[in-house]
């Protein structure tokens, strides 16, 4: 880090000074080659094992797509459409639910309010894994508190279920959409609302015609990092399910820990990949929307 | 104007409260009160003596500690580098540390297992063996530090980003350097300092991110905080609900505290990863 390099990419004029100021790349080298190793090869082995199959008797391994043909077949696909539904459904009733919370709270003048809601949600969003789904075993499971004292049981109330993971998952999502979508609130002027209103809008055409084209960007980015989120948790539906609820989370993790034939790691592998695409897809929307927001805030 | 809002925002911040202190009170007296017998805090006290109670939380801690150690190492020279000499390789840098965002960590893991059979089938003629064995090491796993560090890359890039975005890096280490400082001098004591907000950021970031991991240490058979949580559940139902509550209290606790030390105001942006 001590030392200068000569640089060549700089204008002569320019070079003198940054010579004796620049720590220049070296520093970032550590960092490059760390991520290389440490995710690089994951990485890589996740690629090259969801394309290639051992022979079992000759030890040979070639590569073929056959894989990534049954991880979209039968229980592997159930499971990927049924992690799909699940995120999508919980995502949209985050969001749904999160935006008059974030409102409520923007729009009340109580600082305390405002701080003691962002803190909660900073909290609540990463309460994901273990402890949430053991929360609500306590409070709506079998034995669980409100299970018990008003009787859900006799009503049909199932927490290992699909609508039982969506109940709990927004326990984190609404959180995370409140602290996605509290920083387009904060840019709404307040002026732009009293101009539609001397204009003779009302608060529905304010909001229909003008709020929510502004929030538009921060929404869908909101919603897909919510859907990214959901469909990337495992603790929780592990913790509280075991395998009841068809999700490709569980489905990679049996695979991983024998609990399937031999040879089904590759498909976990393959499993993984189609994973990742999906992630990947998801990220590709949410970053452009994020940049785009926050041009609208910071105009 | 906000007045006319009124009713509809408490309607909206009672419902939120209810959804989200119910399950809370419900688990503390899920606790407190057994069946047959009433009140007992026996669930909380018996944590303490509770089989692998204390090394599992020792474990995570350490693990927090050196993958805080490490990502801070890797991390800070990085970024103050790519504001002062190298802003070219800012898209890459920012591109390196958004990738863990795109691989859920249950397939990271898988990766990472498949990486780690690779150790006894291939190279175990080889002095790379050695290391894989190290690694893996039962007691202290150096793999889960590694997973860590890569999981923690997104949230500490935008934390100390944002942290840097604040100061005016180059002014600082002029002056610094003017005044006769060398370089790890004018980074260790004019630019960290200021720094202090974003660094504690991260290191909080990453704290939680370690104490709560379940998916990597779980499957890659290590017995962390988390997967102790996990397992106790299956036997003692209230002690793991106990220990849950608790898990949450000490976040909180932890949040507040960063918040008091000032480095509030950022949380919002990073937690968005």
């Amino acid at each position: 880090m001590t030392t200068a390099l000569p640089r060549t990419d700089v204008a002569p004029v320019a070079s003198a000074k940054r010579r004796r100021r620049a720590p220049g790349w070296l520093a970032v080298v550590p960092l490059l080659v760390f991520v290389t190793i440490a995710f690089g090869l994951p990485a890589v082995a996740i690629v090259n094992g969801a394309f290639s199959v051992d022979d079992a008797t000759t030890g040979a391994t070639h590569y073929t797509g056959a894989n990534l043909t049954a991880s979209l077949q039968g229980p592997y696909l159930t499971a990927l459409l049924g992690s799909v539904k699940l995120s999508a459904i919980s995502a949209a009733l985050g969001a749904l639910l999160g935006l008059p919370l974030a409102q409520a709270v923007v729009s009340s003048r109580s600082r305390w309010l405002r701080e003691a809601v962002l803190t909660a949600s900073g909290v609540l969003a990463n309460f994901g894994g273990v402890p949430l789904a053991f929360a609500f075993v306590a409070t709506l499971g079998n034995a669980g508190v409100l299970t018990v004292h008003l009787g859900l049981k006799d009503s049909g109330w199932d927490l290992y279920s699909f609508w039982g993971l969506v109940l709990v998952y927004l326990y984190f999502l609404i959180p995370l959409m409140v602290l996605t979508i509290t920083p387009a609130l904060d840019g709404l002027r307040a002026q732009w609302r009293e101009a539609a209103l001397n204009n003779g809008a009302t608060g529905v055409q304010y909001w229909r015609h003008v709020a929510l084209p502004v929030l538009a960007p921060s929404l869908l980015g909101g919603l897909v990092l919510l859907f990214g989120s959901a469909f990337a948790a495992y603790a929780t539906a592990a913790a509280m399910v075991g395998s009841a609820v068809p999700l490709v989370t569980l489905q990679i993790a049996d695979a991983l820990s024998g609990n399937v034939l031999v040879g089904q790691e590759n498909v976990a592998l393959a499993l993984s990949l189609d994973m990742v695409l999906v992630a990947g897809l998801v990220m590709a929307v949410y970053l452009p929307l994020q940049r785009r927001s926050a041009r609208w805030l910071d105009a | 104007m906000a007045r006319r809002l009124t009713p509809w925002r408490w309607v909206v911040l009672g419902l939120a409260a209810l959804y989200f202190l119910v399950p809370l009170a419900a688990s503390v007296i899920f606790t407190v009160d057994v069946p047959g017998q009433g009140v007992s805090f026996d669930a909380y006290t018996k944590i303490l003596s509770a089989d692998g109670f204390l090394s599992s939380l020792l474990l995570s801690l350490e693990l927090a500690v050196a993958t805080i150690a490490a990502v801070l190492l890797l991390m800070v020279p990085a970024v103050v580098a790519l504001r002062l000499g190298a802003p070219r390789l800012r898209p890459v840098v920012e591109v390196v540390c958004s990738l863990p965002l795109v691989v859920p960590p249950i397939a990271f893991v898988a990766g990472i297992a498949t990486v780690l059979k690779w150790g006894p089938e291939h190279l175990s003629q080889t002095p790379l063996f050695e290391t894989f064995v190290v690694i893996q090491n039962q007691n202290f796993p150096v793999v889960l530090v590694l997973a860590y560090v890569v999981m923690a890359l997104p949230f500490v890039y935008r934390a100390l980003d944002a942290g840097l975005r604040a100061i005016d890096v180059r002014t600082l280490v002029e002056a610094a350097r003017s005044c006769g400082a060398s370089w790890p001098q004018a980074l260790l004591q004019a630019v960290l300092p200021n720094l202090r907000g974003a660094l504690l950021n991260a290191s909080f970031l990453t704290l939680a991110l370690v104490l709560g991991e379940f998916t990597v240490s779980h499957l890659l058979g290590y017995a962390p905080f988390a997967v102790w949580i996990y397992n106790v559940g299956g036997e003692q139902a209230q002690m793991s609900v106990a220990v849950s509550v608790l898990s949450l209290l000490v976040t909180w606790a932890l949040l507040l505290a960063l918040a008091g030390a000032g480095g509030g105001r950022n949380r919002t942006a990073s937690s968005r990863g």
